[in-house]
Order: C-alpha cells, then structure tokens, then sequence
C-alpha cells in the first residue's frame, strides 16, 4: 500500500495488534497523517468549532429558529487540508478521498452513537454543471463511509459559485435547493466542509419545512 | 462553422493549427463549440486517442506515461455511471479519465514566420563562447538529432544559443527552450523576448499568463510540455543534470515526445551525470566542452572551514561563531551574501536570527535585509528580484537557488556543506553563482563544515580540473 498523499510504501505494522485489527488498513503514511488535525478539546456543541463557549458567538446568531440540531465535524481546516480538498475535490482524485474513511466512520460512531436507526443519509448534492466536470459527488462519498440507508432527495437549483462569496452574500441568498421527495424519519446531512453552516441549513430549512422532524450535520473539516 | 465550409479555407485553418498544433489535450482544454469541435473531429482536423491505456497487468496513461499502480485511481463515474481509471499523477494538470480521449491537431501544420533578421542583441561573443556557438549552429542547420553542451557555470550558454537560434527563426522553425524550473523561465523570458526582438517568444510554467503556447519560440518548464506532442523542430534542454529529470521520469518522457520527428534537441549542462558522460565517451552523444567562463577568469575554488559542533549549533538555529567572525573580516563587505543551508526550517529560523544579530551589530540599516527562501515560499520571486536589485543584503536558501539565476557580486556560503542534500553536482553548481560578473569577477565561495565528504573533495578537484583546462585553452 502506497500513501495517498506523497505516495510513499507505507510501512506495515506486523504486531499482534494490528493483527487482531485487520479493519484499519492504513491510506496514508505517519508523516502525512500527522498534518490532518483533529478536532480536540472543548469544542462549540452546535458546530464543532474550537472554543472555551458552550455555544460559540457565531452559532449564537442563528435565531432560536434554527433548523439544524448541531454539526459536528472531524477535523480542522489547515494548509494540508486545504491542499488535499483540492486536489480530492476540485481536481476530482475521487481515491484520496479514502484517506478520510477509517476517521470520517470513527467519528460518526463516537458523535452519533445516540442516533436513531432509522435515520437517512441526505449528502449535500453538487449542481449538474460541478458533476459533470467532476464525475462525482464528495459529499456522496463521504455518505458512503457510513452504515445508514442513503436518501439522495436534495437537488441544486443553480450553478452560481459559492466559493466566491462573502458570509453576508451567502446568507443573504436564496435557498439553493430543491427538494425531490418527502422524509419524515430523522436526516443527518453529510457535507465535506462546514464554513458558515448556511449552506446546510438551507438544506435543513426546506426539509424541515416538509416535515421532517430532526435534522443532524456531519461533516468532514470545520473550515 | 456550417458543415459545407469543409475542407476548411487556408485561413481559417491556419489560424486553428497555429492555436493546437502539436499538442495532446483533453477536451475542456479545447475551448470551441461542441457543434464546431464535432465537425473538426469529423472532417479529421482533430483525431482523438486513448488517454489510459490497458495493458494486460498494467495501465498506461497517454499523457504523462505514469505506470505505476499506485498512481492510478478508479471513480464512480457520474457520466458513464460505472468505475473508471484515472490518472492520479497528472492530475493537477486536468484529470485524464478514461472515458474521455485526448485529442490532438490532424489538420494542415502550421507555418512559422522566417524573419530575416531576427536577433536584436548587440553584444558580442568572447571567443571561447564563438567555437561553441557555431558547432550549435551547423547542428540545427544540419538536423543533428543531438548535441551536449558542457560548459562551466558562467560560460555564457545562453548567448553561445543566440546564433543558432537565429539560424533557426530564419529557416521558419519552431523552438523550445525548456527548463526545470520556473525562475529560471522567469529570468530567461525578458532576456530572450529583448535579444529576439521581432520573434514571438512565450514563457509557460504554473501559474503563467501565457497560457496557450502558440508561439514560435517556447520557453518553458519541463512539466509544462506534458501537453506537447511532435510540436518542435528545436529543443534546447538546459540543466539535463538537474533533479528532478532524475526524480521524475515524466519529464525526459515529456521532452522527447514533444520533438518532432526530425528535430535536433540541444543538452546544456555544467555538471553532467555519469550516464550522461558515458554516452559522451563512448560517443553516443556529440558534445563540446567549454571549460572557461565568458569573462575569461577562472572559477572560484571553494574553501572549507571546519566547525566542531557546527550541527549542535545548526539544531539549535545558531549559526557557527567562524561565520560570524567571517563576516566581520572577509574582504570584499560591499558583497551580497548567499548561504545556501540544506532545510526550509534551517533556512527561515536561522534567517530570523541573523536579521536580529546583524541588524544590531549594525552591519544592515534595516531588518528586512535579510530574508530567507525556499521552494515552498510564497513570496520567493518577489524575494529574488529584491535581492537582485540589492535591496537584501543576505539570502539564505535551500538548493533551490543552486543552478540559474544570476546574481553580479556575491560572497557564497554553504553551511553544513557535509549534508546529504548537497552532492557534487550541486556544489559545483552552488560555487559557480560566484563571480560571474566581469566588473567582480572573483567571489568567495566557503564551505562551512564537521568533516569532509566525498562530494566536498570531488566538487573542488572537479573545479580545479576545469579551470587547469581552461587555463591551457588560453
Ligand atoms: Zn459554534
Ligand atoms: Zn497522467
């Protein structure tokens, strides 16, 4: 097995430990596993972000109205990270996004043990222009990491860039969605990266107003 | 374009061959209509290829020939909706996929200007760079497949080049220059397009505002001509020796598959490698050798300077007292001062703390004299310009700077010159920035050590050898 990052031969732990854990094979050697920084410590209950508050100043904003329970995200953007979106989702290296797997599945076992078992997957959908050019979808392969049903009921409505946009603009905008379909079970969104969190509740928002009930996000990196 | 234009007007063909000629693209790197690009492919203009190929244990991919397993992925393809291989080792260039083809010009080929008097340069050649200069010329005049170019550091290659390709642009061919490395395609661009006044000239690397390439004369990176295909009648490639040829087989894959057919491909080298000099020896590979520098002075001979525990003091970010001491008596002080050190953290800690201490023994007016470079920097051509223009007193940086760039008065240091990361070659290169002015022809060049290497005693005796070939030149 080869790193998914720098490519180097990862060396192979023979002890009895990995052993009797075959599970984990590993994607990315020490080196490069060692940039990506979990999120650790006190963190916002609402968002996942890094803080000493229970509730953090931005999440304070949203009003009581908020149609989101909370997100919870795995780790921190850093400059690695930053490098590694961009090639995984941009460049569209659909493989490297398995060197997110082993954490993204651990993660949700830790955050979402409390879960119901009949909760549906609905990962954030790309616009049909962003799929094409891609060939997939990483919010969907992050979904893909996890053991719920998926329910693929969300689509984009335009094509305008979001990455260009400021906080202000991007709340200001309207609700880039649509919804194909109804749930009335419990929904966790999967996304690959939590910013301001609008893009999300705009999904919460239009399935909360078709009547689901509770509504979860799970992400990768809490930009 | 409706359909009964085609075969298309001279014109208008043209026109499309000089904007895709000799070039393997995927089809978002072709920016036409669908309707007009489906009648291209249609009426033979464009013919595609297989961008992956599948060999019977492995896959090959048509644009950067990657082979290996690793740097393959496979993707649920949205638009094919089944698994497809991609190339992960190119990728950053535009994903090769296998269900979209690489397409390249089928058309008419398209005719380069031959201009009289191409060259604007008004210098003239030092006699030793003369010989050099006219054994290029019979070789592209003749259509020589190839010819090795060893010349110190400081010889002058770039202007022995001029007359040949003068001869080149007259006789309407097309040229590419290509180089490892981005700065050096920085510093040759300007250079070029004023020597070659009335010639179009392009300079690509990553991050370029040339984008397209359609110029007669190509300067470019070695990665950027992985989009390049039988373009070229000329090929200069400078540095063969360097890195990262070594490193990545793409590269010397990239520059021979980017000559034509019948082309004549000139190496440049002042440290060639031991394949390269067997090849010369058993006489594969025409060469010539200039062992003198274009100001006629001979090269600067490293000396060493032992430290005992220079490491100790490098780990903790300090430099050895014996630099210090040097710089306070060395005897040239309106020289700049390059230090090369063998790791990024090395460079910019060290870099702070020399800022600090030479700032307050007063030896620079300002902190921000001295700066420290190193590939990753964002800033490192801002940082090399400035350095240029003497508005830093001190650079420290990684090898980065070893080959290419030219800077007049210069002291030159190497510190912990025992380090893996500096071979021979590279100190060669390393000791060649000095002294490459004719106004200040000499420069120091000090290897600050804990014990010598072979590659320390081999990059002097290599140096000595040349400048004693030099000397009986005359
Ligand atoms: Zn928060
Ligand atoms: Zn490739």
């Amino acid at each position: 097995m080869n790193c998914l990052w720098c490519d180097q031969a990862i060396m192979v732990d023979v002890s009895w430990f990995h052993f009797l854990n075959p599970s984990k094979p590993k994607r990315l050697c020490q080196a490069c596993e060692s940039q990506l920084i979990k999120i650790s410590g006190h963190r916002c209950q609402k968002c996942s972000r890094s803080t000493t508050q229970s509730i953090c100043y931005d999440c304070q904003r949203w009003d009581n109205d908020d149609p989101l329970i909370m997100n919870v995200s795995v780790y921190r953007y850093n400059e690695r990270m930053q490098e590694m979106i961009a090639k995984w989702k941009y460049r569209g290296d659909y493989t490297l996004g398995y060197a997110f797997q082993h954490d993204f599945a651990n993660g949700f076992q830790q955050f979402f043990s409390f879960i119901e078992n009949d909760t549906q997957i609905v990962p954030i959908p790309l616009s049909t222009d962003r799929l094409l050019e891609r060939g997939f979808n990483q919010a969907k392969q992050l979904a893909d990491f996890l053991p719920l049903k998926q329910n693929q009921i969300l689509e984009r409505k335009l094509t305008e860039k979001q990455a260009k946009k400021t906080r202000r603009q991007r709340l200001a905008m309207k609700n880039p969605f649509n919804l194909l379909g109804r749930i009335n079970k419990p929904v966790l969104l999967v996304d690959d990266i939590y910013t301001t969190g609008t893009t999300l509740r705009h999904a919460a928002r239009i399935l909360r107003a078709n009547g689901c009930q509770k509504i979860y996000a799970y992400t990768l990196i809490r930009g | 374009m409706p359909n009964d234009i085609f075969p298309l007007p001279v014109e208008q063909a043209h026109h499309l061959a000089k904007r895709f000629f000799g070039k393997l693209l995927l089809r978002r790197e072709i920016p036409l209509s669908d309707l007009n690009f489906h009648q291209l492919v249609s009426h033979r203009y464009f013919s595609p290829t297989p961008s992956i190929q599948k060999k019977t244990f492995r896959y090959i991919c048509s644009r950067c020939n990657n082979q290996k397993r690793s740097l393959f992925g496979k993707l649920p393809c949205h638009v094919c909706q089944v698994m497809h291989t991609y190339c992960r080792k190119c990728i950053e260039m535009g994903r090769v996929i296998e269900c979209e083809p690489l397409y390249h010009w089928t058309g008419p080929s398209p005719l380069y200007p031959s201009i009289p008097e191409p060259c604007s340069w008004n210098g003239q050649l030092a006699d030793n760079q003369i010989e050099a200069a006219k054994r290029i010329t019979s070789a592209i005049a003749n259509q020589e497949e190839q010819l090795l170019i060893w010349g110190v550091c400081g010889a002058g290659k770039t202007e022995m080049l001029f007359p040949g390709l003068t001869k080149a642009i007259r006789l309407g061919k097309r040229i590419c220059l290509a180089t490892p490395r981005a700065d050096v395609v920085r510093e040759l661009l300007p250079r070029l397009q004023e020597a070659f006044a009335p010639v179009d000239i392009q300079g690509l690397y990553g991050g370029s505002k040339d984008r397209e390439g359609t110029a007669q004369f190509i300067i470019a990176t070695t990665h950027q001509l992985l989009r390049f295909e039988k373009a070229f009648d000329v090929m200069i490639i400078d540095e063969v020796d360097a890195f990262p040829y070594h490193k990545d087989a793409s590269l010397p894959f990239a520059t021979e598959r980017a000559g034509k057919k019948v082309s004549t491909t000139i190496y440049l080298t002042a440290t060639p490698r031991a394949e390269q000099k067997q090849a010369m020896h058993r006489n594969q590979l025409p060469f010539m050798f200039v062992p003198k520098r274009f100001h006629g002075h001979p090269l600067p001979v490293p000396k060493f300077k032992m430290c005992f525990s220079l490491r100790k003091s490098l780990a903790t970010y300090h430099p050895p007292t014996a630099l210090i001491s040097w710089l306070h008596h060395r005897k040239h002080q309106y020289r700049q001062i390059l230090i090369f050190v063998p790791t990024i953290k090395l460079a910019e800690k060290l870099g702070d703390y020399l800022q600090q201490l030479l700032f307050e023994q007063k030896i620079i007016q300002s902190r921000q004299q001295v700066q420290s470079v190193h590939a990753d920097d964002k800033q490192r051509e801002e940082k090399i310009a400035s350095f240029r223009k003497k508005e830093i007193f001190m650079l420290l940086t990684t090898t980065i700077l070893e080959r290419g760039v030219t800077f007049p008065a210069i002291d030159v240091i190497v510190l912990d010159a025992g380090h893996d990361v500096f071979d021979e070659a590279a100190l060669v290169q390393i000791a060649g920035r000095a002294g490459r002015s004719p106004q200040d022809p000499t420069g120091e060049v000090i290897f600050f050590h804990e014990g010598k290497t072979e590659a320390m005693v081999q990059a002097v005796s290599l140096i000595q050898r040349m400048n004693r070939r030099g000397a009986k030149q005359g």
